[in-house]
């Protein structure tokens, strides 16, 4: 079961299963539902004992079904971890144990429009300062000089991450000073005019539509909008690492992307061959595949090596992904307090509120939420 | 009501039927048979009401976490979830919200749709048309309309402040992006898609009050406004009071719309009791505090439906 609901991703995913089943002499069935429904369907098929051989969940959300107990350790079943940079492998990781293989992974980047850059003279902004001095200038008129999202679900999370992580804040502090300072950062860029006031209101698809539309010349995004961006011939974009607040600072980006895992069905057989299937779907070749359909980045390094020479131009996502953190890795499953604590954080301070007690509330509701976490 | 005439019904009959040879035996086989006609219902009110209630009320005592669907156990945690979630800021703020919302919505509503459906009661070209093209709010599904808003009240790009410049107006109305007006917006959005049903409804009460009482109303020299407060308003209360509670039912829950516009934000100004019930049990995973939050609402509904019963009551004496 995964989440391909789109066409393309489902005849790709459809391909790859044929491809291996032929390999592996089985027949496997793809059964897509969409993504935010993938967990409660899970979990439905659990209490009644019907659970698929195969789930491909969003990492972010493995660890809550790893947390109880419905996932197989994918070490046992065969699977190697060796050519897979450490970072994925914790991204497919709960508590230590190996969990969920990623086939590839993407992250978060600074899309750009390289007409307006050149005919304003300007670099690709690679510090905040810089980032906040070009987006000003490249505000004009109907355009903003940058779009991201901020907007009331994980979206505007996922968004948040690189500029707090990068800043050296953690999640596990919303009300340290490192995070305030990120927070800060964003409403200075709101302040300035530079962001649109609809941020707070917008999706990640939304900021891809501004973007495309010539309403922003800069935006924060990732690699899945490529497709989207590639049907307009006209734009000219460029692709750069988020900028950093000092220059020097790693870039660190938030690990996104769904990873397949084996839950416990009891049939030792079953799970052994889904083990296979998995092993084959995650396999170099079938990685390098996937990654250059949907212009995500292979988890393995051999097969992203080959990605790079590939797509040149997508070069600046794989140094961001080799750089990237996983949000769960802290948290476990505790992340979908602190994310919704967090959302509500920083649309009370784009929105008026000082970043300090706004965060300072964030950390408290994050941690008197855990109740459902905690036995 | 079925039960109230059927039996009364039967027991009428009855004394003519003392005088056939075996009145117990027949008795009890019209006893089964009203019990025969009646179980079907009962049997769906159980399964489809009944459980489900009972299991949300248990439920909201449980710890009941991702890790009940595998084994099955979620112990009893007393009163943790109820204190939890009444304790949470964010229950006080949603629970608010919601009551405006309902009030704001269900006053909005009623009043344009009462006024339309006087307007449209008169006789004129293009009555019927205008009146089709009305309705076309309650044709489109919720989410699409959710969306379609959100494009429309977009701060920069949206139709509505690009339209309300060129007036002249404040065309920079931050109607989804501030805290302070993106509850009023919602309001406003749920009034466009509740006119219609209000409209019908009220139009089709409106065509059963006679229009003698209008002519009598205007010989004794009634002014049009004491016609439609003594003639129009007391004939159509009991298809007023059906409006309310068929529009209450269905505004109080509120949820899609609310997660197409706005997903709750911005910085919760328009969690609702519905939106906190889902984030509760479905983004969260703690299917006990999104219990606690749906029994909330479960019991505001069951206040109103005693309400409107009593209501219902004297106004049949």
């Amino acid at each position: 079961m995964n989440s391909s609901t789109d066409e393309t991703y489902h005849r790709w995913d459809a391909e790859a299963m044929a491809r291996c089943g032929k390999r592996l002499g089985i027949r496997i069935e793809q059964q897509s539902v969409p993504a935010a429904q993938v967990m409660t369907k899970a979990l439905r098929m659990a209490s009644s004992k019907s659970l698929p051989d195969i789930v491909q969940f969003d990492a972010s959300e493995m660890p809550t079904f790893a947390e109880a107990g419905g996932l197989v350790d994918l070490l046992t079943l065969g699977l190697e971890t060796d050519g897979i940079p450490r970072g994925i492998v914790e991204f497919g990781s709960y508590r230590g144990t190996y969990y969920g293989a990623a086939r590839s992974v993407n992250t978060l980047a600074l899309f750009y429009d390289k007409d307006v850059l050149d005919r304003a003279g300007l670099e690709v902004p690679a510090t905040w300062d810089e980032l906040r001095e070009t987006a000003e200038r490249l505000t004009e008129g109907k355009r903003y000089g940058l779009a991201l999202s901020a907007g009331g679900a994980e979206d505007g999370v996922f968004q948040f991450t690189p500029f707090m992580w990068s800043n050296g804040g953690d999640e596990t502090e919303l009300d340290g000073p490192r995070v305030v300072e990120a927070l800060d950062y964003w409403k200075a860029l709101l302040q300035d005019g530079s962001l649109s006031r609809s941020t707070v209101n917008w999706t990640q698809a939304d900021v891809n539509d501004q973007f495309m539309a010539g309403n922003a010349a800069m935006m924060i995004n990732g690699p899945w909008q490529v497709e989207t961006l590639n049907t307009d011939e006209s734009l000219n974009w460029g692709i750069a690492r988020i900028p950093v607040p000092q220059a020097g600072d790693a870039s660190v980006g938030p690990l996104g992307g769904a990873v397949l895992t084996v839950p416990k069905t009891g049939h030792e057989d079953r799970e052994r061959t889904a083990g296979r299937v998995v092993a084959c779907l995650t396999g170099e070749k079938e990685q390098l595949t996937y990654a250059l359909n949907s212009w995500m980045v292979p988890a393995h390094e051999k097969a992203a090596a080959v990605w790079r020479d590939r797509v040149p131009g997508l070069g600046a996502l794989a140094d961001q992904v080799a750089e990237a953190r996983s949000r769960t890795g802290r948290l476990g499953a505790g992340w979908s307090s602190v994310s919704l604590a967090l959302q509500s954080a920083f649309q009370s301070a784009l929105t008026g509120q000082s970043s300090e007690a706004a965060l300072k509330r964030a950390q408290q509701r994050a941690t008197s939420g855990n109740r459902g976490t905690r036995p | 009501m079925t039960t109230a005439t059927d039996t009364a019904a039967a027991s009428a009959k009855t004394p003519e039927e003392t005088a056939a040879p075996d009145p117990a035996r027949l008795r009890r086989r019209r006893r089964l048979a009203q019990w025969g006609f009646v179980a079907p219902a009962v049997v769906f009110m159980l399964l489809f009401f009944g459980y489900p209630l009972v299991r949300n009320v248990v439920m909201s005592f449980q710890h009941y976490t991702p890790k009940t669907f595998f084994t099955g156990e979620a112990p009893f945690n007393g009163t943790d979830n109820w204190s939890a979630v009444l304790q949470d800021a964010l229950f006080g703020k949603a629970l608010w919200h919601t009551l405006v919302f309902t009030a704001g919505s269900l006053l909005g509503q009623f009043c344009i749709g009462l006024a339309l459906a006087v307007f449209f009661s008169r006789r004129f070209p293009l009555n019927g048309v205008l009146r089709s093209l009305i309705l076309l709010p309650w044709l489109v599904p919720m989410v699409v309309s959710g969306i379609v808003w959100r494009r429309i009240l977009d701060q920069d790009t949206g139709v509505l402040n690009t339209f309300l410049g060129a007036l002249g107006l404040s065309g920079d109305t931050p109607w989804l992006t501030s805290p302070d007006m993106a509850l009023l917006s919602v309001i406003l959005v749920n009034i466009w898609i509740g006119i219609p049903f209000n409209m019908v409804i009220l139009y089709g009460g409106l065509q059963e009050i006679p229009g003698e009482l209008y002519e009598a109303a205007s010989l004794d020299g009634a002014s049009a406004w004491r016609a439609f407060r003594s003639v129009t308003l007391p004939m159509l209360k009991p298809v007023i009071t059906v409006v309310l509670v068929l529009g209450f039912m269905s505004t109080v829950k509120i949820l899609d719309l609310i997660l197409a516009l706005t997903d709750g934000g911005p910085a919760d100004a328009t969690q609702t009791l519905g939106t906190l019930t889902y984030q509760n049990s479905f983004v969260q995973l703690d299917f006990g505090a999104g219990a606690v939050v749906g029994n909330v609402l479960i019991l505001i509904s069951a206040a109103f439906a005693v309400f409107y019963l009593r209501a219902n009551r004297t106004d049949g004496k």
